[in-house]
């Protein structure tokens, strides 16, 4: 499996999810530069977790149009799947490649801490390796996790299975407790919790690699 | 020409900044204030073009960068 992550000035987990991948996928990701034009030949593209651009504006705005995100955008498109985390994830919603908006934590808190979640979709390319009903503890670390759609929009995502990962105790004030969405398509996820934290006993727990085992299974 | 551009968020949309500020306001003894949201201003000028042209620029600036519309409402003032 050939994965890809995009590399934002101030994006700061990238050599973590990279960690990830590679320790559970066997691959070694390609880093790619958000400045570049072209994207190598790959099965999967990561958007991480970070503050790019200092999150200014609003935070992922800069970056959704970064010239990579142009190439993103096109194998997108093509049905690549486009994985988005944290910052990943409001990249992913400012570029609209994910329906709605992330806004600052209802609290105004910056929230880092391990949380319990609900995973609501177990038929994703990306959730099929957690049993149905699962509930898993993943970290987060934010000030911009505060999901916002309209009413018709969250009924729709709800109606299609396209609410992924929910919060069992909501840190942010996210509507209806959402975490993680995916596209139509069942291609592209974003949430906002770090799975890639959460890959070794050693540093607090293991539940982030059904993610990783289930992107491989399915692509490799 | 000069253009400002204001960004607010949506009525509805809650604005935690704007809470906060709010509270702020009263914690300095400033009674009877309600609803306080908060926005962006941003100025830019435009060269090299009609106005009928900036105008056009300015929305679509809007709309791809400077409001993200899910949220956010924008007003444009050009002089």
């Amino acid at each position: 499996m050939k994965s890809v992550v995009i590399v934002f000035p101030a994006s700061n987990c990238d050599r973590d999810v990279a960690v990830a991948l590679q320790k559970v996928t066997g691959g070694q990701p390609v880093m790619v530069w958000h400045g570049d034009a072209q994207l190598p030949e790959c099965d999967l593209i990561v958007l991480p977790g970070g503050f790019s651009y200092g999150d200014y504006l609003r935070t992922g705005a800069m970056a959704a149009h970064s010239p990579i995100m142009r190439e993103v955008k096109t194998h997108a498109e093509r049905g690549v799947p486009v994985l988005g985390i944290c910052n990943g994830f409001q990249v992913l919603t400012e570029s609209g490649l994910l329906p709605g908006a992330l806004m600052t934590n209802a609290n105004l808190k910056f929230v880092c801490r391990s949380v319990s979640l609900r995973v609501e979709n177990t038929d994703t390319l990306y959730t099929h390796k957690y049993p149905v009903g699962a509930s898993v503890v993943i970290p987060v670390a934010h000030h911009g996790g505060n999901y916002f759609a309209d009413e018709d929009a969250l009924d729709r995502l709800e109606g299609e299975g396209q609410v992924v990962f929910r919060y069992e105790d909501n840190p942010n004030g996210s509507a209806r407790d959402i975490a993680g969405i995916i596209n139509s398509n069942g291609r592209v996820m974003g949430l906002m919790p770090h799975p890639e934290r959460v890959i070794e006993p050693e540093l607090g727990g293991t539940d982030g690699i059904p993610l990783f085992q289930g992107i491989m299974e399915r692509l490799a | 020409m000069k253009a400002r551009i204001h960004v607010t968020l949506k009525s509805g949309v809650l604005d935690p900044q704007g809470k906060a500020i709010e509270s702020a306001l009263g914690h300095l003894g400033f009674a009877g204030v309600e609803n306080v949201r908060q926005g962006k201003v941003i100025e830019l000028e435009l060269t090299g073009r009609s106005r009928e042209q900036a105008e056009a620029d300015l929305q679509s600036m809007c709309e791809r960068l400077l409001a993200n519309t899910v949220i956010e409402n924008y007003t444009i003032d050009l002089t």
